[in-house]
């Protein structure tokens, strides 16, 4: 039977068909459908991860317990679990086990545009390379095989192109491992890598990437030449296939479905069956730098494709067309100038806890680390109210590094902010450093709830796992109590006055703080009704009060507009315009109302 | 395999929430169901939120790229009017156009920095002359009791283009993509759709 699928959504489909146990995730786009999706088998244990480090942990250890185990993660959180995958690499596996990592050419929704496929010859594990669905399953599935035969965790990568786009999937049936379950103490020298015993698992990964080479070479189906026109070959991979395929369907292709090692044979055979070959790779030159390394000659690579951002058939077309057929690109008819149009860039939903809060620190003047989440939006004019954000994270330790230099100078200025979700990702070690070693900074944790900026996910402080069992849920006062912070505050971020006396008393106090929010919850995480605590369904405009000072445009409400035209209050005041707020997209959270002079703000009747 | 036979391009627009996304797997599952290959791509995470959001969308005996070929579509379905605009010349000159008649407006021109584009109707029409049809989803799902099933009228609206198919095609793919309390509304949104495109 075949069925549309999404690419992660195909990535779980192979994972069960393969007989996977144990699934493992922090959410991050384009790779979050991928746990979603395989937590409905009910065969499978599946669970978010506070991070990928731990994922990647969690299912090592259900490796050697003998289940087949999946990891899944954004390229930016295989920066984060790059330290047990480095010496996973060299214990090698029991059950199979598969990292998935998805990277995001184009930086659609990520902090870089690194290319995983590095990470493959740095940890000498192989890695494969899906182009559509059907390959997500299938090159999964045979993910799996090749770990347990090769006693080693193999990569898959995928990307935005290929998690996010939607094709063909012919379903399969689910085929338990083979593998004995059980723990197994006489296998020590294998699993514990102190110098003396890691030193003989050095040798065995050198030994097992030859193995995977030949097996590249003489075995992996995957692998696929296409002899046409042999006057030009492209030697591609992934989603950069199908579009030169499509772009230049006459000539020859050399399709590398696994990334690393790579098939040194086969591809010695396609440059004996083409005239000139062109390397086609998103990113990186990866394959071109191998290849070249090997002694052939490219014609093309990057020399002409972009390698940064995405490519897309168009960029294919655009970069080679000239090469390949020796007559320039024609560019369609332009008819409106994208540049003249208004851009539409996301928005904090109206009634998002966030928007008072960033409108708090930024009428305080302070210097925000910021973080990675929703509320990375804040930075955006008019809120404009973030000046530092790197990773998961990264803010406590910036904050609390920032005061190191400046010390007194720098009370009353500084503060780190970011949300639940990334707080107990990687926020618990640095907000230990800031009290051990004596820094002040104020780290807000902006508690909504949920991990929302992925869609919703669960983790240790929501209270729910993913399949939404009542769970354990963190207190992060207590946490931070316990880590040995002194102050901790809560506060709710709808009374903005409220907000800013707490936030303004920290920021100056001499000492480590922690400011946490409470009665937030993400606008959209509808089990914590977050519009019955506002009183009014919506606000509207009294145009005998507003004088047009543009006050309520600051916070950026997706619900409230500029209306132009001249006119006066009641009481006689000129206004060149005033506000208006669209009643369909209000939610009545009152914030416009707190911060207007003039009362102008006034509760809608339904 | 033939390889041959044509691709049609549909590029979807709107702006985040509106339901692209929705209106693509109704469509998915008709040329599936029809014995097509079908691929479709879109963005995800940060770019919703209010942004814009857009989606590839293409069938045929074999379809390789997800992605359409700048200057290469050949049916525009744009659930709002500036972004209809912002994808005009991606369209080929010979494509269709169906638009939603509804204006959200983006930030720069709520705070007032910016106008709204005017005359973007115009504009496609001086381009396109009669193959250009604007609808008023949002009015017809408003009438209908959910604003939300404006995306389905203009589903509605495009299945005209495909008169070999059956009526029960698309009614029978809406089942299968929405929750059953949605059946009712959405296809008597997907019928009020079909008929606004006659005449």
């Amino acid at each position: 039977m075949k069925k549309i699928m999404q690419g992660n959504e195909a990535i779980a489909r192979g994972a069960w068909e393969a007989g996977v146990t144990v699934g493992c995730a922090y959410p991050g786009t384009p790779s979050s459908e991928i746990m979603a999706e395989l937590s409905k088998y009910k065969e499978i244990y599946t669970e978010w991860s506070p991070n990928e480090k731990v994922a990647v942990e969690v299912a090592h250890g259900a490796s050697l317990a003998g289940g087949r185990a999946i990891a899944c993660m954004k390229h930016v959180g295989l920066n984060v679990a790059a330290d047990p995958l480095m010496t996973i690499a060299y214990t090698g596996v029991k059950g199979g086990s598969v990292i998935v990592v998805a990277d995001d050419p184009g930086q659609h929704s990520s902090q870089n545009e690194q290319d995983s496929r590095h990470w493959t010859r740095f940890g000498k594990v192989p890695m494969l390379e899906p182009a559509d669905s059907e390959e997500c399953k299938d090159f999964t599935k045979i993910a799996f095989d090749i770990g347990e035969r090769f006693d080693t965790p193999v990569l898959l990568r995928s990307e935005t192109r290929v998690s996010h786009c939607d094709s063909l999937v012919e379903l399969g049936e689910r085929k338990e491992s083979m593998i004995q379950k059980g723990l197994d103490q006489k296998e020590t020298p294998k699993y514990v890598m102190v110098p003396m015993y890691s030193r003989v698992r050095r040798v065995a990964v050198e030994e097992r990437i030859i193995k995977l080479a030949a097996y590249a070479d003489a075995e992996f189906p995957y692998n696929s030449m296409e002899i046409n026109d042999p006057s030009i070959g492209f030697i591609s991979s992934g989603v950069s296939y199908l579009y030169t395929r499509e772009v230049f369907p006459r000539y020859s292709f050399l399709k590398l479905g696994m990334v690393w090692p790579l098939p040194r044979n086969t591809i010695a055979e396609f440059f004996k069956k083409v005239k000139k070959v062109i390397v086609v790779e998103e990113l990186d030159p990866f394959f071109e730098t191998e290849i070249k390394a090997m002694g052939y000659k490219v014609w093309h690579g990057k020399d002409l494709i972009p390698a940064i951002g995405e490519l897309s058939p168009s960029i294919v077309e655009q970069s080679l067309r000239k090469a390949v057929e020796g007559k320039h690109y024609k560019a369609p008819k332009i008819r409106i100038k994208p540049e003249d149009l208004p851009r539409r860039p996301p928005n904090l939903c109206a009634g998002c806890s966030h928007r008072p809060l960033f409108y708090a620190l930024k009428k305080l003047g302070l210097y925000v680390f910021g973080d990675i989440g929703c509320y990375a939006l804040a930075v955006a004019p008019p809120l404009s109210a973030m000046h530092a954000s790197t990773c998961m994270a990264a803010c406590v330790g910036g904050a609390y590094g920032a005061g190191k230099v400046l010390g007194k100078d720098g009370l009353g200025k500084i503060c780190a902010v970011l949300g639940d979700s990334t707080f107990l990702h990687g926020g618990i070690g640095p907000l230990m450093d800031a009290v051990y070693n004596k820094g002040y900074s104020t780290t807000l944790i902006l508690d909504n709830g949920i991990t929302a900026m992925t869609g919703q996910q669960e983790h240790p402080g929501t209270g729910y796992t993913i399949q939404n069992e009542p769970a354990s849920m963190i207190d992060y006062e207590q946490l931070a109590r316990a880590v040995g912070v002194k102050h901790v505050k809560k506060v709710d971020p709808y009374q903005v006055e409220e907000t800013m006396e707490v936030i303004r008393e920290e920021v100056n106090r001499d000492d480590a703080s922690v400011i946490i929010t409470e009665n937030s919850p993400c606008i959209l995480l509808r089990r914590a009704k977050p519009l019955e605590k506002f009183k009014n369904p919506f606000y509207v405009v009294d145009t005998d009060k507003c004088r047009g000072c543009k006050v309520c445009l600051e916070i950026n409400c997706p619900a409230i507009s500029w209306q132009e035209g001249a006119g006066q209050t009641k009481d006689g005041h000129k206004r060149k315009g005033t506000g208006f707020i669209n009643k369909d997209q209000c939610v009545g959270c009152e914030v416009c109302a707190q911060i207007c002079k003039f009362e102008a703000m006034i509760p809608g009747i339904k | 395999m033939k390889e041959n036979g044509k691709v049609t391009n549909i590029f979807l627009s709107g702006v985040g929430g509106q339901g692209t996304i929705l209106a693509s797997n109704i469509l998915g599952e008709v040329f599936l169901k029809a014995g097509y290959d079908v691929k479709k791509s879109e963005v995800h995470g940060m770019a919703q939120r209010g942004g814009d959001v857009t989606t590839h969308f293409r069938f045929g005996e074999k379809v390789y790229s997800p992605l359409i070929k700048y200057g290469d579509v050949d049916f525009l379905i744009s659930f709002e009017l500036l972004e209809a605009a912002r994808y005009i010349n991606w369209v080929k000159p010979e494509g269709k156009i169906i638009i939603n008649r509804q204006e959200i407006l983006p930030p720069a021109v709520s705070l007032g920095q910016m106008a709204y584009p005017k005359d973007i109707e115009k504009t496609f029409k001086k381009y396109f002359k009669n193959s250009v049809w604007v609808v008023n989803g949002q009015e017809i799902a408003r009438k209908l009791g959910n604003i939300q099933a404006a995306n389905v009228v203009l589903v509605g609206a495009f299945s005209n283009f495909f008169p070999e198919f059956k009526e029960e095609q698309w009614t029978d793919a809406i089942k299968e993509v929405l929750a059953a309390k949605l059946h009712e509304l959405n296809i008597t949104a997907f019928h009020e759709g079909r008929k606004a495109l006659e005449g």
